[in-house]
């Protein structure tokens, strides 16, 4: 997981909350942007850039949904999370593709206002089944955002085949992940023709999105798995204390900063002249599911949690210095000679100054679903990242980390599920999320 | 299989069974008189169907509008039936429990149109499809009332057509049990099944009659002992013997035959209709697709079949008055029913395939990979939203 540090700058005038401290992340497997930074923490530059539709943060607030990108990418990190990937049925043609992207995206953004999908739910004709499942009834929008994703899946199948006519604006930064030592990915768990991330600050307003959503897919598509979120591993801008991860230590310290314009547009969002124009303003979506040894963790000495990731555990801190905002120096040595900082740990293998400067947007949410048939709890991250090109960005960062002899915590974490998806820009009044594909 | 005596009704009254069914399409509120679509019988003789395995040959593709006998030869292996639907699968005429290699005669009225005559070797699925068409006088222009007033007679019949083939097939099956023939009694035992599972929200509307026939090991409390077909499939699929079946196959008798009179007691509705079939759905959904309902013979592709032949029939009977009221509708569901019929046809079994159970059209629901049952739950998923709509729609003023 991962590791970067840097004290925010004061955000601008417009930004709502006070700057947040930035803490280290535990990411799993891949790099935080913004992951060089020493002292001073000025990766990016990050002034915040007033950004209004995602500026907010009053809880409850809608975030506004229609705009050049997507909502739920630069988006500050929601509490909650409900990650549903589906596959489109075998009889399914173009057609009815759009018109699910058509469906979804209305329904989309009557929720995202914190309206009810169609009718709603109790408004409708009383003889009729409820348009809308009225969960959400009388909840605050909450912030929620809904994001989609295309799949690989979608350009060209398994059996190499072109179902919707599209796999030649397949961009060529959505090349299939390669496989990485030690993935123990559940191919039931992994991939999907669509994705649709929903985050909010109430769970029951992200359950109720994906539920309505897979209900109107109903006959074109269908849910191959999905994977709720229980806590932000990640924040880009909140005044919160910086999360924990499931491992005990502070997470999502030194990702981007979303107000940074220049910064998401070097790192985020795909650019003029990238690939096919249709994904211009669009991001591409990495997840993996890592499931965390909770058991052997535990029983860990604390000097070893502590090499094993590169930091204190209590103060969020690098080996050695007392503040979780200190610099962190990778060449650092200590009295006998020997690195402060582990030639294996997470933070330096994952840190952009070992990666080309790679650097991600990371989203991810802790999960906890239960217990597993041996009593373990069955628990871990679910790593979300957004990237302007995965092949440079966290294909470059995964093979740092990944195998028995790289990354000290790969004794205690195991990537089983996997995702690669294109989100398309962001949709004005009157457009489907992807029209600029299937249009 | 059917018993006898049903084979004999139906070799008797073809031409009542018919004209019953054709009422359902027909706003002629004299449902048993003759020749009445314009040309009378003998205008193009008798049309050849043969009915086989793999193909369902008719003699013609044009027919006139009138009266029509279509002489069916049966050159399969097993029972067949063979019908003629109207676009949605409303079914024109009939005729179930042909045996093989024996002629059968099907007389209907048909007015201008497209049709298909469908074979359904085993009895089940979407059969093998051959176009007809029809051409010359139009059926009359229908109300809405009378597209109604049709889809309830046509259930109705439906509904009694069934429930007579459930006391006839359960007749056969206890029969097999009393005799102490363990094996034939266990073959009986799909066929009733399928029966009762494409009436079930009926027999549901009786209260304690359901749980009497169709109660699971589950349902058991101090006060309702384990009875029914589900205390006989124990007995026959898991302990193997029949050891201690006689009192539970008298009272099966006695209340499937409680239900067969109570059937014509029944206030057929357009609600009563779209109401079961959503049931009948949800059923699926519940009890099939898990494999909860069948758990000793595994035959839980028969339920699920039955489950949804008897969805299928509320649709087919009430689409007509669907399609004036709420098209986009009759276009759902006439692309997603065959879709779940088709992929149900698709774990077909015969003698010697992997999975088979004598007696039962479908392998064994342990036979399935989860990835089958899988698309098996998202084709019953994706249908259940139209079907549900369908009360709103018929009830609408």
């Amino acid at each position: 997981m991962t590791e970067t540090q840097h004290r925010e700058p004061a955000n601008g005038a417009d930004a709502p909350a006070p700057s947040r401290r930035r803490m280290f992340g535990l990411l799993g497997g891949a790099a935080a942007l913004g992951a060089a930074v020493g002292a001073g923490g000025t990766a990016a530059g990050l002034d915040a850039t007033s950004d209004d539709r995602h500026g907010s943060q009053t809880p409850g607030r809608p975030v506004e949904f229609f705009g050049p990108h997507q909502a739920g990418i630069a988006t500050p990190a929601q509490d909650r999370l409900h990650f549903a990937a589906f596959d489109l049925s075998p009889t399914v043609g173009r057609a009815d593709l759009v018109a699910l992207l058509t469906a979804w995206t209305a329904a989309a953004s009557r929720m995202a206002a914190g309206q009810g999908v169609g009718t709603g739910a109790v408004t409708g004709p009383p003889g009729a089944p409820p348009d809308d499942t009225g969960e959400a009834l009388g909840l605050p929008p909450a912030r929620l955002t809904l994001t989609v994703g295309f799949g690989t899946s979608l350009f060209t199948d398994p059996d190499g085949r072109d179902r919707f006519g599209i796999a030649a604006s397949r961009p060529p930064q959505l090349a299939d992940l390669p496989a990485f030592p030690g993935d123990a990915l559940d191919p039931a768990a992994s991939g999907g023709d669509l994705c649709v991330q929903a985050c909010a600050d109430d769970p029951q307003v992200a359950v109720h999105a994906i539920r309505n959503l897979a209900r109107i897919a109903r006959g074109t598509a269908s849910v191959r798995y999905s994977q709720l979120g229980f806590g932000r591993t990640s924040s880009t801008s909140t005044s919160q204390a910086t999360p924990r991860n499931m491992m005990g230590f502070k997470d999502g310290t030194a990702n981007l900063k979303t107000e940074d314009v220049a910064a998401m547009n070097t790192h985020v969002w795909a650019q003029p002249g990238d690939g096919p124009d249709w994904m211009t303003g669009g991001s591409y979506l990495v997840s993996r599911r890592i499931r965390m040894l909770i058991e052997p963790w535990d029983s860990t000495p604390l000097v070893e949690q502590e090499r094993v990731i590169g930091r204190h555990k209590g103060s969020g801190a690098p080996p050695g210095l007392g503040d979780e905002f200190d610099p962190l120096n990778l060449s650092s040595k200590g009295p006998d000679g020997e690195l402060l900082i582990d030639a294996n740990a997470h933070v330096r293998l994952a840190h952009s100054s070992h990666n080309s400067g790679a650097v991600l947007l990371r989203r991810g949410y802790s999960f906890t679903d239960g217990t597993d048939n041996l009593g373990r709890l069955d628990a871990g991250l679910f790593f979300i990242a957004y990237q302007r090109d995965p092949r440079r960005q966290f294909v470059t960062i995964q093979n740092s980390l990944a195998g028995k002899t790289a990354d000290a915590l790969n004794e205690y974490i195991q990537h089983v599920g996997s995702g690669l998806f294109a989100c398309p820009p962001g949709v004005q009044p009157g457009q489907y999320w992807g029209q600029r594909l299937l249009g | 299989m059917t018993s006898p005596a049903i084979r004999i009704v139906r070799l008797a009254s073809p031409v009542v069974l018919t004209a019953a069914l054709v009422a359902s399409c027909s706003s002629d509120k004299s449902t048993n008189s003759g020749a009445r679509s314009g040309a009378g019988p003998g205008t193009v003789g008798p049309i050849a169907v043969s009915a086989g395995d793999k193909n369902c040959q008719v003699g013609r593709s044009t027919l006139p509008a009138g009266r029509h006998t279509f002489e069916i030869t049966s050159s399969t292996s097993q029972v067949t039936e063979v019908y003629v639907y109207a676009p949605g699968d409303r079914i024109m005429g009939e005729v179930e429990n042909i045996g093989p290699s024996t002629k059968r005669n099907l007389i209907v009225d048909l007015p201008a149109g497209a049709y298909e005559v469908a074979c359904k070797p085993g009895m089940v699925g979407n059969g093998i499809r051959t176009a007809l068409t029809v051409t010359g006088q139009a059926a009359p222009a229908q109300t809405l009332d009378e597209n109604l007033t049709a889809a309830v007679t046509s259930y109705r019949t439906y509904v009694e057509t069934e429930t007579k083939a459930l006391v006839d097939t359960t007749a056969t099956f206890v029969a097999a049990i009393d005799s102490g023939d363990l094996a034939k009694a266990r073959e009986a035992y799909p066929t009733a099944r399928l029966h009762y599972e494409r009436i079930e929200p009926i027999a549901e509307s009786f209260g304690d009659l359901d749980p009497l026939i169709d109660m699971r090991a589950d349902d058991v409390t101090p006060e309702t002992p384990f009875v029914g077909f589900h205390a006989l499939e124990q007995l026959l699929f898991e302990k193997n013997t029949l050891d201690g079946a006689r009192p539970l196959t008298t009272a099966l008798t006695t209340n499937v035959g409680k239900l067969s009179t109570l059937v014509k007691t029944v206030e057929f509705t357009p609600l009563v209709m779209a109401n079961g079939a959503k049931s009948l759905l949800d059923e699926v959904a519940k009890s099939k697709v898990t494999g909860e309902e069948e758990r000793y013979s595994r035959i839980d592709l028969v339920d699920f079949a039955g489950n949804v032949d008897g969805a299928k029939y509320v649709y087919a009977a009430l689409r007509p008055a669907l399609q004036e009221k709420k098209p986009e509708l009759v276009t759902a569901l006439d692309k997603r029913f065959p879709a779940l019929v088709n992929l149900l046809d698709t774990h077909l079994a015969k003698p010697g395939d992997q999975g088979y159970i004598a007696g039962s059209p479908y392998v064994s629901y342990d036979a399935l990979t989860p990835e089958q049952i899988r698309a098996l739950a998202v084709e019953v998923d994706a249908i259940s939203e139209p079907t549900g709509q369908i009360s709103g729609v018929v009830t609408a003023g």
